[in-house]
C-alpha cells in the first residue's frame, strides 16, 4: 500500500489507496476498509453508494478480466475532486481488455413478470452507471484503467 | 454464513446473522437457505444485521424466492437504508414484499425502506 504514483491533477491527493489481490476475500475486506476509513468524512449515503460502485466494479474484474487465469493485482483510488462535490474513483487491472475496448452500456433490464423468469444478476454495469458520473475507460499495454466520478450528496 | 430460524406467528423467520452478503458468499447464502428452508407457508427473511447487499447477494436472494416458489413465499423484513437502496435501484422492490420491522424484534428494531 502506498500513494499512487500518478496522482491526477484534477484531485486534491487519494484518501484512499489500496492495492490486492482479486479475489472474492481480498475484494471484501478492501471494501470494509474503504467503509471505515471515509465513515464519519461523508455522508453514509455517499459511504454506501461508493461502496456499492466499487464492489460491483471489482467483482466484474474478479468474473471478467481475470476470468479462467491465476487473479492478479488491482488497486483502487478515491480521492476528492478538486472541481465538484464528487470522489475520483481509479481502479486498474492486468486483466483482459473490455470486448471491443468499449464499456458495457448497462441498461438496466426490466422485471420479469412470473417469479420462474426473474433474473438472477446482469444487474452489475447498471449499477455502475446509476451510481457514477463521467466513467471512463482506457486499454494502456497490458492494463485497464477504469475512472469514474461518484456524485457527494453532502 | 450464520443464519437463524425460528417460527413466529406461523411463518419461518429466518435472521441473517452477517454484515454482508455479497459476491464472495452468495453461492454459500443459496445452499445455507436450501438447507433451512421448513417447507410451505410463508418465510421472512430478516435483514436487520446486513448493511451490504451487492449485486451478486441480490441474485442470490432472488435465486432463493425462486426456489423457494411456489409451495413457499419470500419476505423481507428490516433493510437498512443502503441495501434498501439496491433493491430499488434493480426494481427488485416491486418483487418482494417487504416489512419495515421484522417480525419478533419489538419496537425500534431494523429501519424502513
Amino acid at each position: 500500500m502506498g500513494m499512487p504514483s500518478d496522482q491526477s491533477p484534477q484531485t486534491d491527493g487519494a484518501w484512499v489507496f489500496f492495492q490486492f489481490r482479486a479475489d472474492g476475500a481480498e475484494v471484501r475486506c478492501a471494501l470494509q476498509q474503504v467503509q471505515s476509513r471515509l465513515r464519519g468524512q461523508l455522508a453514509p449515503d455517499d459511504v454506501g453508494a461508493l461502496e456499492l460502485a466499487l464492489a460491483e466494479v471489482l467483482n466484474n474484474i474478479i468474473e471478467h478480466a481475470y476470468a479462467g487465469q491465476v487473479p492478479g493485482q488491482v488497486s483502487v483510488s478515491v480521492a476528492r475532486s478538486a472541481r465538484d462535490n464528487a470522489l475520483v474513483c481509479r481502479i486498474e487491472d492486468d486483466g483482459q481488455p473490455m470486448p471491443g475496448l468499449t464499456l458495457p452500456e448497462g441498461r438496466m433490464q426490466p422485471v420479469a413478470d412470473r417469479t420462474e423468469d426473474l433474473a438472477e444478476g446482469g444487474w452489475g454495469w447498471a449499477l455502475i452507471r446509476a451510481l457514477t458520473r463521467d466513467i471512463s475507460y482506457r486499454r494502456s499495454g497490458n492494463r485497464n484503467h477504469l475512472q469514474f466520478h461518484l456524485p457527494l450528496t453532502a | 454464513m450464520r443464519l437463524s430460524s425460528e417460527l413466529i406467528d406461523g411463518a419461518q423467520v429466518v435472521r441473517v446473522e452477517e454484515e454482508r452478503i455479497d459476491a464472495s458468499v452468495a453461492i454459500q447464502f443459496k445452499d445455507r437457505m436450501r438447507d433451512i428452508a421448513g417447507g410451505g407457508g410463508r418465510m421472512i427473511l430478516d435483514l436487520g444485521r446486513v448493511a451490504f447487499v451487492d449485486s451478486s447477494g441480490l441474485g442470490a436472494i432472488v435465486a432463493v424466492m425462486k426456489f423457494l416458489a411456489p409451495a413457499c413465499k419470500l419476505e423481507l423484513a428490516a433493510l437498512s437504508p443502503n441495501v434498501g437502496k439496491v433493491f430499488h435501484m434493480t426494481r427488485m422492490d416491486s418483487v418482494f414484499t417487504i416489512h419495515a420491522l421484522a417480525p419478533g424484534q419489538g419496537h425500534g428494531h431494523g429501519h424502513a425502506v
